[in-house]
């Protein structure tokens, strides 16, 4: 019982270290730096690839940043940004691409391949069961104290195939 | 002299492994054992030899012969001596290098086992592991040869050639370009060794089931053999994409630890099929079943290994790891094509002899969870591919938008980003998956087990594993946060539930003390409670995932010296900046900050920014505070103006980042108690095991 | 002793399965293949797309049309006839001021004969910032955004500055990689095409 109660502790003890999110303040009048990397965060730009735009180091990307303060300082919103940039350098600044034309193969592809494995995997699984032949029957069920029964188990695996 | 020397024993190794190979086919189609040794002798001589060929290499580096043109091109006066010897893997030609000695190492050691109960494997094994190395030579000795040396011609003109051309001298340059800033870093001498040893492992596994289809000794022999050559594979390759991430929190400079770079994700790829194997051998170990599916796998695997290190080396990907633009491409292909074709041949050839022995009796048994578990690692593997592949699809597109004009509005050859957000969105219900079957699959049983039966094991620990969950409920935290902490703890509370019932099993029947049970209980299966420990590992690293991705906090600001910035209960003070240049070619500007958290001085941090003279090239270092609680990590802002009199910070808060670290160390435990050669016992059931066989397997 | 007994029961369940052994169906076959075929293609397309590199001379150069910062349109019927000098360049791009200078007296040396047109893309760059360096250089050929990386992509640049020659029958003349060091570089390739 004494360990059980050590399992509790150590289970809630593992899970209270968790930290409650952070308030937000009220957007003044000039966008702050905050406000500028949460747009960039979702764009890249061709001068360095794969590292978003609100981290990228490069004068480049410096520059979109500025770029994007213009912008929102203008009045823009976080769509008006992304729309002008889509325009002046082309769909490749949004981490995901827009869901048009070809770019819908993205977002379809994978759910059809996923599908078409669960739909095959399910026949295949109907397959197999259907000529349910005399199946050893050697399972756990059939064991006579439950104080053994864990043991049996184990052994069984241990001994199953090797 | 030391280039000629590392280049003839390349050349050497070469014709070495050719010899093999014909040996080796020689032997078995004409039933000559000697070529066979013979064959086997020369895959033993490629690790010797190779080692010759990465020593010379070392030494250059060491002596910093410039005239070599691969060193100078990573190396530089101004790099200490731990670099120097870490830049064998820092450019394409020396790190291919590496690539094949660590990949010699491997096949020499599997020459080294004991082949007497499976000699029909050897020479098939010899044949695929010295084509794997062959093949690499190639790219090594005629595309990418680090021993290429600089000579001058009389008009003046550098040419690069392994041997002085006629009325030429020796060029020695006066410096290096020394090695990029990105990779002078400790991660560095760490990661991509134990990646490429993963990336080589998978070889020996794939060897083997090769010579399995080839011989038609398609039972579980071959995944025996292979069991734990397999788990060490995967143990260096987890290890490896662990420490990249390590690499990139420390150095890139952006808060986090995975990018869903396009070339991180085609390290992951074979990963996800090797896990995903690694489950479902012991179907087939236990039930006989999915043996297809099996071999489909580690074929996979193999060829992903082989396809990310194409997406690396082929200039096809631009990113923060991909080499410089190379001609190997094209190679690269021609070898998958074969590879590919030639194994999935194989595979359907003996596909009769591989049917299954049993059926799956119930969706609620051991294997059913498994095979589920196969589906969404198989799932996840098809969205990574998609998400590197389909970028470049859609800009090849543009080819056939340019040749058929009427199609030009669809096929536009647009590059495209795929970023974090898809993949993320993508993969977080399938990683949740994951941790469902995880916790559930130990409490099944193989074979036939019932909703009813595992109801009847579930219900305690699912119990348990509520309490954690309503606790941080009552702290505030609700939606996927919850949801994937109770996930944890429901994992947690099973995988510790199941060690308690075994250890308290062995008290009331055998009488020992608690940790006398454990010991023995663990050494009874090690393979299972191996398997549960890395199962802890991989649950103490979703905290630090969940930790870093849900309550990742960020801010950033400007401020004069003596000026504060807060963010949540924390706050930083700018004290000072020290700006000064170093001895090995670096101007740094460093900050000093100090760190209060609720009005309490913490620490003092110092994120600095490093520019590189040679290179033209800035690093951001943090500065960190670390704690199992959270990580504060800040940055000195490069892009912004530095000055004494103001500085631009950018702040992370990384509640629970550590415990991914942390897991990864129990990773480690848990593959070493799961994978450590068994003693005698061990042995002894085998023999027993095949002894009753023996009449069986005559087929 | 139980061990004995499963691998019985094993073995009589394996020779029970053998009765009904056979091959994969014909149609699993031609979709797995399919599958590997399709996988495979996907991969050449790419290799297709690297191996590319840019443009290169003699080939056709590629249509475009550059929309100035002054809002005018460059298009086939004004470049017609002319040898072309196109620039990639951009504000944030060190090694792009070394030739900015350079390329405006030449691009004076060459305006008034009408014979060539010097074209400045501005390459993923920021309005502002494009017009400040315009000004520092004091350029005054036509430079305009290059929109869309449209431009960019047609000649598959890798980088900025490269610059791209066009001779009077539209072909792909010279490409320079990286800035150009001194201005009878410059003169020179341009000699070389006005003289043939």
């Amino acid at each position: 019982m004494k360990s059980r109660l050590f399992l509790f502790v150590l289970l809630i003890a593992l899970l209270l270290a968790v930290p409650v999110s952070a308030q937000d303040n009220p957007p003044p009048d000039a966008p702050t730096d905050d406000e500028i990397n949460a747009v960039a965060k979702n764009m890249y730009c061709p001068v360095c690839e794969n590292v978003p735009l609100d981290v990228c180091p490069t004068l480049a990307c410096e520059q979109w940043r500025a770029q994007i303060r213009e912008l929102l300082a203008e009045g823009a919103t976080e769509q008006e940004v992304y729309d002008y940039f889509v325009l002046h350098y082309g769909d490749r600044v949004l981490a995901e691409p827009p869901r048009t034309g070809l770019n819908w193969l993205i977002y379809i592809v994978p759910p059809v391949v996923i599908l078409a494995g669960i739909v095959a995997l399910y026949f295949a699984l109907r397959n197999w069961r259907k000529p349910v032949a005399a199946a050893p029957q050697s399972q756990a069920e059939k064991s006579g104290e439950p104080e053994d029964e864990y043991m049996a188990r184990l052994e069984e695996e241990l001994a199953k195939r090797n | 002299m030391l280039a000629s020397l590392g280049y003839g024993a390349l050349v050497i190794t070469f014709l070495v492994s050719l010899y093999g190979v014909g040996a080796a086919i020689y032997g078995v189609t004409q039933n000559k054992a000697s070529w066979v040794d013979s064959s086997r002798n020369a895959m033993l001589l490629t690790f010797p030899l190779l080692t010759i060929s990465a020593l010379s290499i070392t030494l250059l580096l060491i002596q910093m012969d410039f005239q070599v043109e691969y060193v100078a091109s990573v190396t530089s006066r101004s790099m200490p001596m731990y670099l120097r010897i870490t830049a064998l893997w820092g450019g394409q030609e020396g790190s291919l290098v590496f690539w094949a000695w660590l990949m010699a190492a491997f096949a020499s050691a599997v020459t080294l086992r004991d082949w007497k109960r499976d000699r029909e494997f050897l020479p098939w094994v010899v044949v695929v592991s010295l084509s794997t190395l062959a093949f690499f030579l190639i790219l090594i000795i005629f595309f990418e040869n680090p021993f290429v040396r600089l000579w001058q011609s009389s008009s003046g003109e550098i040419i690069s050639a392994v041997w002085q051309p006629a009325g030429t001298l020796p060029f020695i340059p006066a410096d290096g370009r020394g090695l990029n800033p990105l990779l002078r870093h400790p991660g560095m001498i760490i990661h991509p060794p134990l990646l490429y040893l993963g990336f080589v492992s998978f070889v020996v596994p794939f060897a083997f089931a090769i010579a399995a289809l080839i011989t038609g000794r398609t039972d579980d022999r071959w995944i025996r053999v292979t069991r734990r050559w397999t788990l060490w594979a995967w143990l260096f390759l987890s290890l490896g994409l662990v420490l990249g991430g390590r690499w990139a929190y420390d150095v890139l400079g952006w808060g986090g630890y995975w990018g869903w770079d396009p070339v991180e994700i085609a390290a992951f790829m074979p990963w996800l099929t090797g896990t995903a194997f690694l489950h479902s051998v012991m179907i087939q170990e236990k039930r006989g079943m999915f043996k297809h599916w099996n071999m489909f796998l580690i074929i996979l695997t193999y060829d992903l290994v082989i396809f990310g290190t194409f997406l690396t080396r082929s200039g096809v990907l631009s990113s923060v790891h991909s080499f410089a633009q190379s001609a190997i491409g094209p190679l690269f292909f021609v070898f998958i094509v074969l590879t590919l074709t030639i194994s999935l041949w194989l595979l359907v050839r003996r596909w009769a002899e591989l049917r299954g022995e049993e059926q799956i009796n119930s969706f609620f048994s051991r294997e059913a969870f498994f095979l589920f578990n196969n589906l969404i690692f198989m799932a996840i593997l098809v969205i990574c591919f998609w998400g590197v592949v389909f970028p470049l699809v859609s800009e090849a597109s543009g080819l056939i938008g340019q040749a058929i004009p009427a199609l030009s509005n669809v096929f536009t050859g647009q590059k495209i980003t795929v970023g974090p957000i898809f993949y993320e969105r993508a993969t977080g219900p399938l990683w949740a998956g994951l941790l469902v079957l995880m916790g559930i699959a130990p409490l099944s049983a193989w074979g036939a087990s019932t909703a009813k039966t595992l109801g009847r094991k579930l219900w305690l620990p699912t119990i348990i594993s509520f309490i954690p969950a309503v606790v941080i409920f009552f702290l505030g935290v609700s939606g996927a946060a919850l949801l994937a902490f109770w996930l944890v703890s429901f994992v947690t509370a099973i995988t510790l539930y199941e060690f308690w019932q075994g250890v308290g099993a062995r008290v009331r029947t055998k009488g020992e003390n608690v940790f006398a049970a454990f010991w023995a209980l663990v050494g009874r299966d090690r393979r299972r409670y191996g398997g549960y420990t890395i199962h802890l590992g991989i649950v103490l690293m979703a905290v630090g995932i969940i930790g870093i991705e849900i309550f990742q906090t960020e801010t950033q600001g400007t401020v004069p010296i003596g000026g504060e910035i807060a963010l949540g209960d924390y706050l930083v003070r700018y004290d000072s900046l020290a700006d000064f240049n170093t001895p090995d070619g670096r101007n740094v500007a460093r900050a000093s900050i100090s760190v209060f958290r609720d009005g309490e001085y913490l620490t003092e941090l110092n994120p600095r920014r490093d520019y590189y003279f040679e290179s033209q090239q800035t690093m951001t270092i943090p500065g960190v505070r670390s704690s199992i609680e959270d990580d504060f990590y800040v940055l000195l802002v490069d892009w912004q103006p530095i000055s004494t009199q103001s500085a631009t910070f950018k702040i992370y808060h990384n509640p629970l980042v550590n415990w991914l670290w942390f897991g990864s160390v129990i990773l480690i435990v848990g593959t070493f108690v799961a994978a450590w050669p068994e003693k005698d016992r061990a042995a002894i059931r085998e023999n027993k095991h095949l002894r009753v066989q023996a009449p069986a397997s005559a087929d | 002793m139980a061990e004995t007994e499963l691998e019985l029961q094993t073995d009589a369940v394996e020779t029970e399965v053998e009765n009904e052994r056979r091959g994969m169906s014909l149609w699993a076959k031609l979709l797995a293949w399919g599958l590997v075929l399709g996988l495979l293609a996907v991969v050449a397309v790419q290799l297709v797309a690297t191996q590319q590199g840019n443009v290169g001379p003699g080939e056709p150069a590629p249509n475009f049309t550059l929309t100035t910062f002054a809002g005018e349109e460059i298009g086939a019927a004004e470049m017609q006839g002319k040898i072309i000098v196109l620039n990639f360049w951009a504000s944030w791009c060190k090694p792009c001021e070394q030739e900015a200078a350079d390329l405006q007296t030449a691009w004076e040396m060459y305006e008034p004969s009408g014979e060539v047109l010097f074209l400045g893309a501005d390459y993923v760059d920021t309005q502002i910032e494009a017009s400040k360096y315009l000004e520092k250089f004091s350029i005054t050929y036509p430079n305009g955004p290059d929109l869309g990386t449209r431009i960019s992509q047609a000649f598959r640049i890798r980088g900025v500055p490269e610059t791209y020659f066009i001779d009077k029958e539209g072909n792909l003349a010279y490409v320079k990689i990286g800035p150009f060091t001194t201005l009878a570089e410059i003169t020179d390739i341009i000699d070389g095409l006005l003289d043939s």
